[in-house]
């Protein structure tokens, strides 16, 4: 592909992010030179436990960290051609809940609860598009019916506690794409939802993404999430990448040990039962007090001397376009098994 | 112990035809009661000695409720709950401090289950204090020490508080406390499901382990279906406040009946792109109701593709359908 298909296939590009925040107890580097790259119309998810960066990563993107604590050090986040980190505060407002839609893991926290449902569409519209109160009231209630809410007139005067969980991240989805979206960031979408309710919500995103082409960026903790709805997969440990590519790749063949040790610690439905689980062992790293070499070493149990000296940058292993932060990412073909 | 013996003696813990209604009130000077929610509305399983049980549904189907009832943190509106032949749900203060003793809860949270100000030595030594188990200050201070090892933790742990340890470190601190009694029978609420996915594992192994060290019985309450598969030997599946599918694990996950059991299952997503990509997939529609004002008949008919009249109108009572495997669905044969 020429340079300028893939500069146009490339919606989002995230170059060497750095965001730190300084703690009582030491400046603490959450996102730590961090770069990927999200396809239009693609859904890229971020996997990591508490603590790797993956929510602070994304909010980063949106340039929504408190200051103080915190800090975006280092970076580029070029966004359709624009470097984000570049905006003014005001341009920035202009592409939060526009260009960008968000939606969060607690949708009551982030729906304003004295205002209507149908308010807090019609105040979006207003405010990006500069749209009449009857045209913005005709839009809310179609985007209603969009993500699958019935009688859509009654719910648009309902206030957010009048709704269910469910329903409250439906109506997230509808804010999230009123200003048709290229892109949408979900931090934990459906982490406080039922299971029922949750598999409700990612088939409603998926088929949403489809149609309308957005690209999704999810951040979630749950391995069977990703396997299911991501195209691509950003792995996270301790602030950084240590493997991406697709997401069949990355289950079939890892090639980073943490993320062969994930996959190896969750029981499954479809396989037999096993006598015992195989967890990863050791405990998360505490971000205060990393070193020069790699943080995932004192958990790893394919650590050699070299992992002490330095950290191992992502490089190419595996399938194509898949990439791994381990100085032993060729030789550990077919490692999930090991 | 095997699961067949455990059959044929005296359950452990037997529920009979448990029932827990919260009044809904209205009013701040003139309080009046506006509504029930019928968290538990009659259910009955037993838990054989050494075996665990797991207790699955959604937020608001009566798993936790269950949970206090038989921790005695709530009394029961209606049934039983015996204890080696004895009404728990009958018990007066005294004879309820001494059930305690044999009776402990894992709880989900380790970090609000765990009193701040408190060094962990501490938090495992008050069971035993309040109970006075072991009056002698230094043996307790041994069995705190003891009881952070065989959770797996250094004994010097004793001295640090809960803000200085990860989400996993605080749980061992909460299974500690929970054996410092030397219980038979544990409640794990949701005992590891606020864990980091690598943790959650190592908490796993080591409440089975401490199970057959300690000859234990868990009441395993989780939503999370892979981890009750891997745990339990039995699982009783709950919707609005009644157990509609009750089985042995082998059972219930490799031929559910129920309708609500099926759909919970499929909506659990399987960590691997290819099994997903070959699975059709249509989730089940429709929201749990309100407990305050459940549906008529069959609790899950609104939501059940093979809901029929008879479904809107009886409440289908629980069939024994194959051995051991008890279906409250008056649809599936």
């Amino acid at each position: 592909m020429s340079q300028r298909g893939e500069a146009q296939r490339i919606l989002l590009d995230v170059r060497d992010l750095h965001t730190e925040f300084r703690t009582g107890v030491g400046v603490v580097r959450a996102v730590d030179g961090v770069s990927y790259t999200v396809e239009r119309g693609e859904t890229v998810a971020i996997v990591g436990e508490s603590g790797s960066g993956k929510s602070v990563g994304a909010m980063s993107i949106l340039r929504l960290i408190p200051n103080p604590p915190g800090r975006i050090t280092q970076g580029e986040v070029i966004f359709d051609g624009r470097d984000l980190m570049r905006l003014s505060e005001a341009e920035m407002r202009h592409v939060r809940g526009g260009d960008i839609g968000m939606v969060f893991q607690e949708p009551m926290t982030s729906l304003n609860p004295v205002l209507t449902i149908g308010r807090q569409i019609t105040e979006t519209l207003e405010q990006h598009r500069g749209a009449s109160r009857a045209e913005a009231h005709r839009r809310a209630v179609e985007l209603l019916g969009l993500v699958g809410i019935a009688d859509p007139e009654r719910r648009l005067r309902q206030y957010p506690h009048q709704l269910s969980g469910g329903m409250r991240q439906r109506v997230m989805i509808a804010v999230a794409l009123t200003c048709e979206p290229k892109l949408i960031i979900a931090d934990e979408p459906t982490t406080a939802l039922d299971v029922t309710i949750q598999a409700q919500i990612l088939e409603l995103m998926k088929s949403l993404t489809e149609r309308l082409g957005v690209a999704l960026i999810i951040i979630t903790h749950n391995l069977g999430v990703v396997a299911r709805y991501a195209h691509r997969v950003n792995v996270m440990y301790a602030g950084r990448i240590v493997e991406s590519g697709p997401a069949a790749a990355i289950y079939r063949d890892p090639r980073h040990p943490y993320t062969m040790a994930l996959l190896r610690s969750v029981p499954r439905l479809d396989r037999p039962r096993q006598a015992r689980l195989d967890p990863v062992e050791g405990q998360p790293p505490d971000l205060t007090r990393l070193d020069q070499g790699c943080s995932f070493r004192p958990r790893c149990r394919f650590a050699v001397a070299a992992c002490a000296a330095s950290r191992p940058p992502l490089t190419p292993a595996g399938a194509s376009g898949q990439l791994a932060a381990c100085f032993r990412a060729t030789e550990l073909a077919g490692g999930a098994a090991a | 112990m095997s699961a067949a013996l455990a059959a044929h003696e005296a359950p452990l813990l037997e529920v009979r035809g448990l029932r827990m209604h919260f009044p809904v009130t209205e009013g701040i000077v003139a309080r009046r009661t506006i509504g029930t929610v019928k968290a538990v509305d009659g259910i009955d399983f037993t838990v054989g000695r050494g075996e665990t049980l797991g207790l699955v549904g959604e937020s608001g189907c009566g798993k936790t409720t269950t949970g206090r009832c038989i921790l005695r943190l709530e009394t029961p509106t209606a049934g039983e709950i015996r204890y080696k032949g004895q009404d728990i749900a009958k018990l007066d203060r005294k004879s309820l401090l001494a059930l305690r003793r044999r009776i402990q809860v894992i709880f989900q949270d380790p970090y609000s289950s765990l009193n701040p100000r408190m060094k962990v030595g501490a938090i495992i030594a008050e069971p035993m204090k309040v109970h006075g188990v072991v009056p002698d200050a230094a043996k307790r201070a041994d069995r705190v020490r003891e009881l952070l090892s065989v959770c797996g933790l250094d004994p010097r742990f004793a001295d640090r508080y809960p803000h200085e340890m990860s989400g996993g470190q605080r749980q061992r601190v909460g299974i500690a406390r929970a054996l410092a009694l030397e219980p038979e029978f544990i409640v794990c609420d949701e005992a590891v499901s606020a864990l980091d996915v690598s943790i959650q594992a190592q908490i796993v192994n080591l409440l089975e382990d401490l199970r057959e060290r300690f000859h234990l019985t868990y009441l395993f309450i989780a939503h999370d279906l892979s981890v009750v598969r891997h745990i339990c030997q039995r699982v009783a599946v709950m919707y609005l406040g009644h157990i509609v599918e009750l089985a042995s694990c082998d059972e219930l996950f490799g031929n559910p009946l129920h309708p609500y059991t099926q759909a919970l299952l499929a909506a659990v997503p399987v960590p691997d792109p290819s099994v997903e990509a070959a699975r059709t997939f249509r989730p089940v529609q429709g929201e749990v109701p309100s407990p305050m004002n459940p549906p008529s008949g069959c609790v899950f008919h609104p939501r059940c593709p093979l809901a029929v009249d008879r479904c809107r109108r009886e409440a289908p009572q629980p069939r024994e359908l194959r051995p051991g495997h008890w279906v409250a669905c008056s649809e599936v044969q």
